[in-house]
């Protein structure tokens, strides 16, 4: 195994019955580096998450990890029962691991600090999606395993989470592993797309993507030419994005904090 | 106080403490199909223990165990969905409990005893029962509190974190599947899984936080216990019902009056 690798899948696929959903799949995953999987409903995205996160066995091939490797996982969607009656407080202890201390500031990456005394039946999709994020912080994740983390967001939150997504890779420094359907939001904030439609169609970076003819004929043109705008605004954020962020950051923490009042 | 007041004090209490935190469970986990069908398997436990001369208690935590087992296996294989599956074995292992017990002419056995309880006719060696099952019971929940909770937030979160998913949800059947036997003698088979289940649901319009919610529901069980005996001995009516009816009465009472909104 390559040391820069935190995770590599050779020759991948898993079947239910006689029904193969992913086949064949080799990918590697490298400590800060994004990874986004794109692909149509029922490609084998999730199924392919769950392999990476030993949810469930392979029928073929090999996933090659640490053993020790921490890894934070984010679910699709978190249904908890409105008769259990949790607070965001109790519903990060429920990770035995962390300390108050972590707590804190695994809130405070997804700016999500006013929400700590909520009950998590009264948060909208954003709020719950940082939550969710937080918990999977608290991990001090390697890896960080988001299952479209943005569903459930209107769009001017998606952007926003990709953002933040991006800028807590570049804090703890970890490999993530997300699936997405918003491609022209997403892959600002990607350095390597793979497109799956139970195997690999076409994978790299996002601008080679979206000009590879396997990815128009699953995606269509329209999807493209979003990519190809998107790709100058990409250039552009990249130069800034030290400099620029701290303080943004603070203005959409306070706006989320009015915004969870009304 | 004469004593078989006191002894069916004593029981019911047990009983309800130890009802309150399982029968949260039960409530968040959508499980009170799933415990009306293990106690409903009950009357089967009462008839292998009949018939092989066992103790009742240990037949009846057996049979439960044995099919909170198949139902696991069952449900692996998805042949039929999950709620038709309890339907089946719910109604079928209480007519088969029926039918065997019919069978064993040479021996009564009071099946209005078992159906609906007799919280009245509660002796000693049941109170040892009560109270050392329960005991057994409140310690691994206390245990096994967190990774409890956290399966019951998400599977899947917890796996990913470490906890050893599938043996903690066996646990938790095989944890109400002792507290049914335990609770039999008290409100009887067609009962039980109201003493787990509507303290509990009562409970959630105080409670702030799981632990809370625990609680609250033991203590509500005991007072359903007190108030629903009173009754009974008031009015002449059968004990078991009577508890179930002031835990009914309780729920609604939380239901109707305006409290400030919690967790």
């Amino acid at each position: 195994m390559n040391p820069a690798n935190l995770v590599e899948i050779s020759g991948l696929s898993v079947s239910f019955g006689n029904n193969t959903v992913i086949d064949n799949i080799s990918m590697a995953l490298k400590q800060g580096e994004i990874t986004t999987l794109i692909g149509p409903n029922g490609a084998g995205k999730t199924t392919l998450v769950k392999a990476v996160l030993g949810l469930l066995t392979p029928t073929e091939g090999v996933i090659q990890r640490s053993a020790t490797l921490r890894i934070g996982y984010m679910p699709q969607k978190l249904h908890i029962d409105t008769t259990f009656p949790l607070t965001v407080e109790r519903f990060l202890k429920t990770a035995a691991f962390a300390s108050t201390a972590d707590r804190h500031q695994a809130l405070q990456s997804v700016r999500a600090e006013n929400l700590l005394k909520q009950s998590v039946h009264s948060l909208s999709g954003g709020e719950m999606q940082r939550v969710l994020l937080a918990r999977a912080l608290l991990r001090k994740p390697e890896l960080l395993v988001l299952d479209e983390p943005a569903q459930g967001v209107d769009i001017n939150g998606q952007t926003e989470l990709y953002k933040l997504i991006a800028s807590i890779r570049d804090k703890y420094n970890c490999a993530v592993l997300m699936i997405s359907h918003d491609l022209h939001l997403v892959m600002a904030a990607t350095d390597q797309v793979i497109c799956l439609n139970h195997h690999i169609c076409c994978s790299g970076h996002p601008e080679q993507v979206s000009t590879d003819p396997s990815y128009i004929e699953l995606f269509g043109i329209p999807g493209a030419e979003d990519l190809a705008l998107y790709s100058h605004h990409h250039n552009h954020r990249h130069d800034n994005h030290g400099d620029i962020l701290p303080l943004p950051d603070k203005q959409e923490s306070d706006h989320t904090a009015c915004g969870g009042h009304h | 106080m004469p004593e078989f007041l006191l002894l069916a004090l004593l029981g019911g209490i047990g009983v309800a403490l130890v009802a309150g935190p399982l029968g949260s469970f039960v409530v968040w986990r959508r499980m009170a199909y799933f415990g009306d069908t293990l106690a409903h398997s009950a009357l089967l436990g009462i008839a292998v223990g009949v018939l092989f001369d066992i103790n009742f208690n240990l037949a009846v935590v057996s049979c439960c165990v044995i099919l909170a087992l198949i139902l696991v296996s069952l449900q692996r294989q998805r042949l039929v969905a999950t709620d038709t599956l309890l339907g089946i074995m719910a109604h079928s292992s209480l007519s088969l409990g029926l039918v065997a017990v019919a069978l064993l002419d040479d021996v009564r056995v009071d099946l209005m005893e078992y159906l609906f309880g007799d919280l009245l006719a509660i002796t000693p060696a049941d109170l040892f029962w009560i109270y050392g099952g329960g005991g057994i019971v409140m310690l691994l929940i206390w245990k096994l509190w967190n990774p409890l909770l956290a399966v019951t937030i998400n599977e899947e979160l917890a796996q990913v974190e470490g906890v050893p998913v599938a043996r903690i949800r066996l646990a938790l059947m095989l944890l109400i599947g002792v507290v049914i036997a335990i609770a039999m003698k008290v409100v009887g088979i067609l009962l039980i899984t109201s003493l787990l289940i509507i303290p509990a649901a009562s409970a959630r319009r105080l409670a702030n936080s799981p632990e809370q919610m625990a609680v609250i529901a033991s203590f509500l069980g005991v007072i359903a216990v007190l108030l629903g005996l009173f009754a009974s001995m008031q009015f002449d009516t059968p004990a078991g019902p009577s508890v179930v009816v002031a835990a009914l009465l309780q729920f609604l009472l939380l239901y109707s009056l305006p409290f400030r909104k919690v967790a």
